[in-house]
């Protein structure tokens, strides 16, 4: 409870209290580690944590591709000719040409722009309706508490992939909107419970008693006191939902309920390309390897997060 | 226990009332809002109007409501003007699809007239198979490696098992398919082929690209192992956490300072506490295995419950895949309801709240 | 399991029927961190008579608590480690042991009790599973004898109707059933040694004074040696026999109980003592040490308690540190002014 307290204090930004001179006092060189709060410290451990540094620098390459494609190449995704089907890398086209003949390196760079876009707004999505609806249940608790967690039920009852092929399949649109709709529509609940259980341990805190006995009013205390304390593992889940729904999106575009060609996506290119993968490999080889890349960089990146942000792992 | 029992129960019937509506609504929605589905069924074929008119009314897709853009199909106009509770209306076409389905056991059909239970007794053996296959895979593999990991946390072992397990989650389950489908079952599975010396259950079984009815078991090892994989991983480290937090927990320490031997500290009195939560996460990955298995059998071509849904949502026919996913989401619902009783027997404190 | 009854604790090597239940000789043990080597305990001596209460007495941290575990052989290895030192059973240093002979002196002949029953005891099993269990691996019984005398166990302890709550389990008892237990399991072997880790810091006051008093007849029943560790100088003046004070992982002071109160050689303990609010000085400001003790993994120079000390002087700060001066035969002080400390009076 106490590593909870400390976090809140040092969100809100409020002083540390009392120990911050004794702390001085007695322990020297160790002082300066311990006063400072969990924010700079976990940012520091971040920037010395290899994995997370690598991992942010592919994030920002990919990141950079969906916004600005024409950074990467000058070539043009849709510019085919099936007489270069399927020939091999070579120095001025590095990924080569795909089935159909089109320059596989520029589909690769265009094909970053839909799943980063989707995951980065499906999960903002989630992070405000789920955050709030979670914040709801838990600091009121009571009736509010029991309609949206049974709401939440519903929708966890839906398994991720089978709730997304009905929707997409009834819904018959299948574009960036929609599935980014799918996404969020199947997993609020989640982020909605993480922010819910938080909420409830960090509403008894006594600091939170206090601020209560003080007048504080509820908007107040749910956002300066008792929000703070959700932040760390809300961010830590963002983190990694960011990478599951990159994931998710190809996925579905694989099972061919997703975006449909000739819109550019990684899946697109690996269902495409998947029986030619004995005769030529590197045609899945760049596709997966950077879906696969991405995927695993969100989740590196939320696992050192987790570990910078609970005092636990120190 | 008994308190627990009921509250546990009363909570699922809204549970599985809300899920039914909202799978009610969507294809409600859909309609009122794109049209009469059936027509787009047939594709480019051109329907008898019987034939339309008759699918149409057989599935329900007649009734006015859904005509109404954004209409929840709950209640109708009753015919006599004589509704429920001295009211004009009476139950609708939500209160019909769900008493289809419980008191029918009517899932709806395919624009062929087939039931949708008949389509799903066909598959069912084979996606049953394949769940077996990959529950047994991740919960061996992935407890033993978890066990591992956490007993020697810090070592090589460990590392190993932090590194695979986080790598086998990164890689989305359609790409694994794929690589191992075309690797293991194909160049691989052709290397075996010949040879003389090898069995032909296991070069022709076992490492196959895809499903073959001559081996309805050997042929679907690799595809559930395919399916297992990525719960296995997070068994693994649902395992080794658990174990890594429980180790160092008073109890344990308790054991030792009883003078156990270090064999009873860990499998009786560590293990017991560690796995409470990978069971229980086991169990919920059955309904996680069922969406995966959609994947794996379109990839393997396993004719299941999977690629039925697959297929049909590809060649549009809804209807199914509402039919389909409906009688999972039950399936998945009892089996949660199941393992929080479980969890109950596990964990005493539960039992007695 | 059946292979665990056979080891012969009487064959011990070198096992002395007439030397100390219990003897700690200069016990030194460090936890290596990732913030560098916590020297936990430096150089610990003391020692326990059948029959008598030995109190370890300091403030949370100071090491009291690492010292019972390594005594008990259950330190959390790595971080811990004991580096040097002996605990000596009966003429026999435990650290030498193999560990199949270890084990089989713990529980049977030196047996602990831990501040937190609720947290010590298995939540997943019935109390009388836990407690069968020393009989049925230590001494080969079958389930149901090694069952009936968990009962008898519970009934020792006074648990009221303990024929039917052996198959409950631990959250279903109150804070002091819940350690009644813990001593039930803690003497069902018949230990000659019993260290009890804070037994009643986690319990209302009422119900530490029946612990404690359960504890004392416990102990006389069964001429038991027993370490008492704790922070509370009220129990300490009840129930102790001697005294060791520690401060950082060192013994400071080591008296009888009634010197101690009467005249501490230590300005630590003298600290200590004045700290307790008392009836007959009320009106007066209560005195209190000043500062914090110091972190394990940096421990200043000299004595340890040097700059909190208001007798210290440049020799304090200089290493080594005190030696233990003898004060009287029978007791000892780590300070340079003990004179001045115990003369002040």
């Amino acid at each position: 409870m106490s590593d909870l307290t400390s976090a809140g204090a040092a969100v809100g930004g409020a002083p540390v209290g009392g120990d911050g001179p004794t702390t001085e006092a007695t322990t020297g060189g160790d002082g300066k580690e311990r006063s400072a709060s969990l924010w700079a410290d976990a940012r520091r451990q971040l920037v010395r944590d290899p994995v997370f540094v690598i991992a942010a620098l592919y994030i920002l390459v990919v990141g950079s591709m969906a916004a600005f494609p024409k950074l990467w190449t000058s070539q043009d995704p849709r510019a085919c000719s099936t007489d270069r089907s399927r020939i091999g890398p070579s120095w001025e086209h590095p990924f080569g040409f795909d089935l159909l003949g089109c320059d596989y390196y520029a589909h690769a760079i265009y094909g970053a722009r839909p799943s980063m876009v989707i995951a980065v707004m499906a999960t903002s999505a989630i992070v405000i309706v789920g955050g709030l609806l979670g914040l709801l249940a838990g600091y009121y608790g009571g009736w509010v508490d029991t309609i949206i967690s049974r709401v939440m039920d519903i929708f966890f009852s839906l398994p991720f992939l089978l709730g997304a092929i009905v929707f997409l399949t009834v819904i018959k649109r299948q574009n960036i909107w929609t599935i980014t709709m799918v996404l969020f529509l199947l997993a609020w609940p989640t982020i909605a419970r993480i922010i819910r259980g938080s909420v409830i341990s960090s509403k008894d805190l006594d600091y939170v008693h206090a601020a209560k006995a003080v007048g504080a009013r509820n908007s107040r205390l749910m956002f300066r006191h008792v929000l703070p304390n959700a932040i760390a593992p809300m961010l830590v889940y963002a983190t990694i939902v960011l990478g599951s729904f990159v994931a998710a999106e190809a996925t579905l575009t694989f099972l061919g309920v997703g975006l449909q060609p000739p819109a550019q996506s990684w899946g697109i290119m690996i269902s495409a390309h998947q029986v030619y993968f004995l005769e030529d490999p590197w045609l899945l080889l760049f596709p997966c390897g950077l879906l696969i890349g991405t995927v695993l960089s969100f989740i590196l990146m939320g696992d050192a997060l987790r570990d910078a942000l609970d005092p636990k792992f120190r | 226990m008994g308190r627990y029992v009921i509250r546990r129960l009363l909570q699922f019937i809204p549970t599985v009332l809300g899920t039914m509506f909202l799978l009610h609504y969507i294809t409600s929605l859909a309609i009122q809002f794109s049209g009469n589905p059936v027509r787009a069924m047939f594709g480019d074929r051109t329907p008898s109007p019987a034939q339309l008119q008759a699918l149409t009314e057989r599935l329900g897709y007649g009734d006015p409501c859904l005509s109404r853009k954004g209409d929840p199909c709950l209640w109708r106009v009753a015919a006599d003007g004589n509704g429920w509770l001295g009211t004009s209306l009476e139950p609708g076409l939500f209160f019909d699809r769900l008493g289809n389905i419980f008191f029918r056991f009517d899932f709806g059909i395919n624009l062929r007239q087939r039931e949708v239970t008949d389509l799903v007794a066909d598959a069912i053996p084979f996606t049953l198979k394949l769940l077996v296959i990959a529950i047994i895979f991740e919960a061996v593999v992935g407890i033993a490696a978890g066990v591992l990991a956490g007993l020697r946390g810090g070592s090589f072992l460990d590392y190993m098992v932090k590194i695979s397990t986080v790598f086998i989650i990164s890689v989305p389950i359609f790409v694994l398919g794929v690589v191992v489908r075309e690797f293991v079952g194909v160049k691989f599975g052709n290397v075996l082929r010949g040879q003389d010396w090898v069995p032909d259950l296991i070069s022709a079984g076992i490492f196959t690209p895809g499903f073959k009815a001559d081996y309805p078991f050997a042929s679907l090892i690799i595809p559930g192992m395919v399916l297992g994989a990525v719960s296995l991983a997070t068994t693994a480290r649902l395992t080794r956490t658990s174990i890594m937090e429980n180790i160092r927990a008073d109890y344990v320490r308790t054991a030792k300072a009883k003078g156990l031997t270090n064999k009873r500290v860990i499998g009786v009195h560590t293990l017991r506490n560690s796995l409470i939560p990978v069971i229980t996460f086991l169990g919920v990955d059955i309904g996680a295995a069922m969406a995966g298995a959609v994947v794996t059998e379109t990839i393997f071509n396993v004719p299941g419950i999977g690629r039925l849904v697959t297929f049909s949502a590809r060649s549009g026919e809804s209807s199914v895949v509402v039919g389909v996913v409906t009688m999972l989401v039950l399936v998945v619902l009892i089996a949660n309801l199941l393992v929080d009783l479980l969890y109950a027997v596990l964990d005493p404190r539960i039992r007695y709240e | 399991m059946s292979t665990d009854v056979n080891v012969k604790l009487d064959a011990l090597p070198g096992l002395d029927p007439n030397a100390l239940p219990l003897e700690v000789k200069n016990l030194q043990v460090e936890f290596r961190t990732r913030n560098g080597i916590a020297h936990a305990v430096n150089g610990v001596s003391f020692d326990v008579r059948a029959g008598e209460t030995r109190a370890i007495l300091g403030e949370s941290g100071c090491g009291k608590s690492v010292t019972a575990q390594a005594i008990m052989g259950i330190l959390d290895s790595p971080p811990g480690f004991i580096t040097g030192g002996e605990i000596l059973y009966r003429g026999v240093d435990l650290l030498k042991l193999p560990e199949a002979q270890r084990r089989k002196v713990r529980a049977n002949r030196i047996a602990m009790i831990f501040q937190d029953a609720l947290s010590a005891l298995n939540p997943v099993f019935t109390v009388g599973f836990q407690l069968a269990e020393l009989f049925r691996k230590h001494r080969g019984m079958s389930r149901q004898d090694a069952k009936a005398r968990a009962v008898e166990l519970l009934d020792l302890v006074k648990i009221p109707a303990a024929k039917q709550r052996v198959n409950d389990y631990p959250h279903q008892f109150s804070g002091g059933m819940r350690q009644r237990v813990m001593i039930a399991m803690a003497l069902a072997l018949d230990p000659e040694v019993l260290i009890a880790d804070e037994p009643t810091t986690a319990l209302d006051v009422t119900v530490q004074a029946q612990i404690m008093a359960l504890l004392a007849e416990l102990q006389q029943e069964r001429n038991m040696a027993l370490v008492l560790i704790t922070h509370d100088m009220g129990v300490v003046a009840d129930v102790a026999d001697r005294i060791s004070v520690m401060y950082a992982g060192r013994v400071i002071e080591e008296a009888g109980v009634n010197d101690i109160y009467a005249s501490p050689a230590h300005p630590y303990t003298k600290g200590l003592l004045e700290s307790i609010p008392r009836l007959d000085l009320k009106g007066q400001e209560l005195s209190a040490i000043k500062g914090l003790p110091p972190a394990l993994t940096n421990i200043p120079p000299g004595c340890a308690f040097n700059p909190r000390c208001r007798y210290a002087q440049d020799v304090c700060r200089q290493n080594p540190g005190p030696p233990l001066y003898q004060v009287t035969p029978s007791r000892t002080s780590a300070c340079h002014f003990w004179r001045e400390v115990k003369g002040d009076e």
